[in-house]
């Protein structure tokens, strides 16, 4: 096992890239990555973000290669993904299956059919290894490692995530899965995530996460960049179910050409913290964005969730869709840009927020920010709050449905737009995650 | 068997029934007439104890006990069912899923799948609703006539056993009040001690269904309770009461 002590400085930087072996620019990449992370401020926006950066662990490797069998994972670890359903989903319906544990990845194994059509389906560091060229083609190039403190972090530090690349003309029937799951205390998981679609190819990407719940902080910053080109579509279904002591910090962000389309389909489930904004930078004409998302915000938590659209193509549509759920005292708020600049002509973007507030200990906000800058394109927006509705509710109880099963009723209706984009699985689950019927880890 | 014993209720701080009685026994069908704002819904809706009505004082008494200290959906477990004048639209929420759930909450274990999708095609074929209503939201984009029917469908399913029935018959065109008419009859021959509770303006419903009493309220109280035949003279002379009271003296009156 190799672990590093907790905080983080530029030496362990260093022993990290040395640690992966890794070529010389990625080192310096990341010691470039660490000034920038130590320079920038906090973001002076959004939740409160108290959390002692000395008292994390940024670095533990516990399983020495990543196997294609799960015969030989060890067995307690293998035990814990059977019990999550990661394993019978496997079989019966995912097409490659990828799995982080801690800092590495731990299993990876995809269809042979995907691995004749030359898919690429790889954790990050080993694609890095293996296909360097178009590695640092696409590497850092969306989410720049300036583009904010924890972008930065995540670049000096990352570890694993998940690297794909569709070749051109390449249809999956399939999606790909990728699970990461941290289980140490005070453990930071910094995974890096790189998506190339090339042209006319379709992709659908799903991203599930848990921990266990500790009682010091964990830290949770990684960093997406989707590369959609022409004509192609990506689909990124994340459901996230943290333990509510853990930061999670996240910069997701995808870039498409002409005629391409991205689609963000984001839960965000527990969590101490969550601060994600999954965003579209709409480049090429005709090009489409949008973003499906849920927030639970409970006790204790801070959902502060939303979406990012900007257009610079020529007729370029996004659409934004947000479900916010606040209750036992939570705060679930949606924050947002679109953006339609001058050259995006003809451009649409319609943006939908509605939040059901359950209780009155519990509070939303939105905070939306819509700049259209040409004449010819429009922004729609639409926002709603809500409390559960006194005249639904009788109606349900008055055909002998308890006032908890009722008002369950009505939070599955308030997201029934965001269950429909579920795989039937995933919309299970969801269902039972959001009754609290299962314990605070996912299945998934 | 249904008892309302002296009850006077409050809504909005304002008296809607004022010491209350009326007995309804099993098998028997009775219907309420009179005027807007004379509180038949309000009655309907303490039944169901639907929280902005109140109980100043009286009794309901169910089957020998007393409900007036159950939940909605408690009284609903009973057997009382409320088929809503203005039926509401729930988004995302179907059909089927609602009243899945429903049932299994009644008979509390889970619904056989089977006999439920063999139950709800006969309901539906019965009432003449479309296939794939029952995937659609609760009553969204429904007609008015249909989300009435929609009610009837819902009883069919829950099978209660004391039935309110408030104005089922506004808002539907002929030919769906004839099949409303009709699954109520079925619904009557099939449970033999099942009791509906009718309320109404108009005696169209009254063709299908015929009623063993029909009472007739104003300001809160029953001033007069006859047959159908009552209900006919209501419709040639319109809520008249100073005519209906002296001119029918055959009814027994309950309100006294």
């Amino acid at each position: 096992m190799k672990t590093l002590s907790k905080g983080l400085d530029k030496e362990k930087v260093r022993k990290i890239s040395k640690f992966k072996n890794e070529p010389e620019w990625m080192m310096k990449y990341r010691l470039e990555s660490y000034d920038l992370f130590a320079s920038k401020k906090m973001p002076e926006w959004g939740p409160e973000i108290d959390i002692k950066l000395d008292n994390i662990t940024y670095y533990k490797k516990v399983f020495d290669k990543i196997e294609n069998n799960w015969d030989n994972v060890d067995k307690d670890v293998k035990a814990t993904f059977t019990d999550i359903g990661l394993r019978k989903a496997e079989e019966e319906y995912l097409a490659g299956v990828h799995v982080q544990y801690e800092s590495e990845g731990l299993y990876s194994n995809m269809l042979k059919e995907l691995r004749d059509k030359n898919v690429i389906f790889l954790d990050t560091d080993t694609a890095l290894k293996k296909h360097p060229e178009i590695f640092k083609k696409y590497f850092g190039k969306l989410v720049k490692n300036d583009d904010n403190k924890f972008a930065a972090l995540n670049s000096a530090v990352w570890s694993g995530g998940t690297f794909i690349y569709v070749p051109p003309h390449t249809k999956l029937d399939r999606p790909l899965q990728s699970y990461f799951r941290i289980d140490s205390k005070n453990m930071g998981q910094f995974e890096r995530t790189l998506i190339i679609v090339d042209e006319d190819s379709d992709l659908h990407y799903i991203e599930g996460c848990t921990a266990p719940t500790y009682s010091d902080d964990a830290l949770h910053a990684a960093v997406v960049e989707i590369f959609v080109e022409k004509n192609a579509r990506c689909r990124y279904t994340t459901i996230q179910n943290w333990s509510n002591n853990v930061y999670n910090l996240v910069t997701k962000r995808a870039i498409v050409e002409e005629g391409g389309t991205m689609e963000w389909v984001d839960g965000n489930i527990g969590s101490k913290v969550t601060m994600k904004y999954p965003a579209c930078i709409l480049k090429g004409d005709y090009s489409k964005g949008t973003c499906t998302t849920i927030a639970l915000a409970d006790s204790m938590q801070i959902q502060d969730t939303g979406a990012k659209m900007i257009h610079i193509g020529k007729h370029t549509k996004s659409n934004i869709l947000s479900k916010s759920i606040a209750r036992g005292g939570g705060n679930a708020s949606y924050r947002g840009l679109v953006k339609i600049t001058k050259n995006a002509a003809h451009s649409y973007a319609n943006v939908k927020c509605d939040t059901i507030i359950l209780d009155d200990k519990s509070k939303s906000d939105t905070f939306p920010t819509n700049i259209c800058k040409n004449n010819e394109s429009s922004i729609e927006h639409e926002a709603t709050v809500s409390k559960i509705d006194p005249k639904q509710l009788f109606y349900l109880m008055s055909r002998g449905i308890s006032e908890d099963k009722a008002t369950e009723l009505l939070i599955m209706g308030f997201i029934d737009a965001f269950r429909e984009e579920l795989p039937l699985e995933y919309a299970v689950e969801l269902n039972q995650l959001l009754k609290g019927e299962t314990s605070i880890e996912c299945k998934r | 068997m249904l008892e309302i014993k002296d009850l006077t209720i409050k809504v909005e701080n304002k008296i809607v029934l004022n010491k209350f009685n009326l007995t309804i026994n099993d098998g028997e069908i009775h219907v309420i007439m009179g005027p807007n704002g004379v509180g038949k819904s309000s009655l309907t809706k303490v039944i169901m104890a639907e929280p902005n009505y109140k109980v100043i004082s009286g009794d309901i008494i169910y089957n020998g006990e007393s409900i007036l200290n159950l939940s909605t959906d408690e009284r609903a477990r009973k057997g009382i069912f409320l088929a809503m004048q203005n039926p509401l639209e729930i988004d995302g929420v179907t059909n089927s899923d609602f009243l899945r759930t429903a049932i299994s909450s009644i008979n509390q274990k889970n619904v056989n799948l089977y006999s439920f999708i063999k139950k709800l095609d006969e309901a539906k074929a019965d009432l003449k609703m479309p296939d794939e209503m029952v995937h659609r939201s609760i009553n969204k984009g429904f007609s008015g006539g249909e989300k009435k029917k929609n009610e009837i469908l819902q009883m069919k399913m829950l099978n209660p056993s004391f039935v309110m029935l408030d104005e089922i018959d506004s808002g539907v065109d002929v030919d769906a009040l004839k099949i409303v008419g009709d699954n109520l009859n079925n619904y009557k021959k099939e449970n033999k001690d099942i009791s509906y509770l009718i309320i109404t303006h108009y005696t169209h419903l009254l063709r299908y269904v015929k009623p063993d009493f029909v009472h007739v309220l104003k300001e809160g109280k029953v001033v007069k309770t006859g047959s159908y035949e009552l209900a006919k003279q209501i419709e040639d002379n319109g809520f008249n009461f100073d005519k209906i009271v002296s001119s029918a003296n055959t009814g027994s009156d309950q309100s006294e």
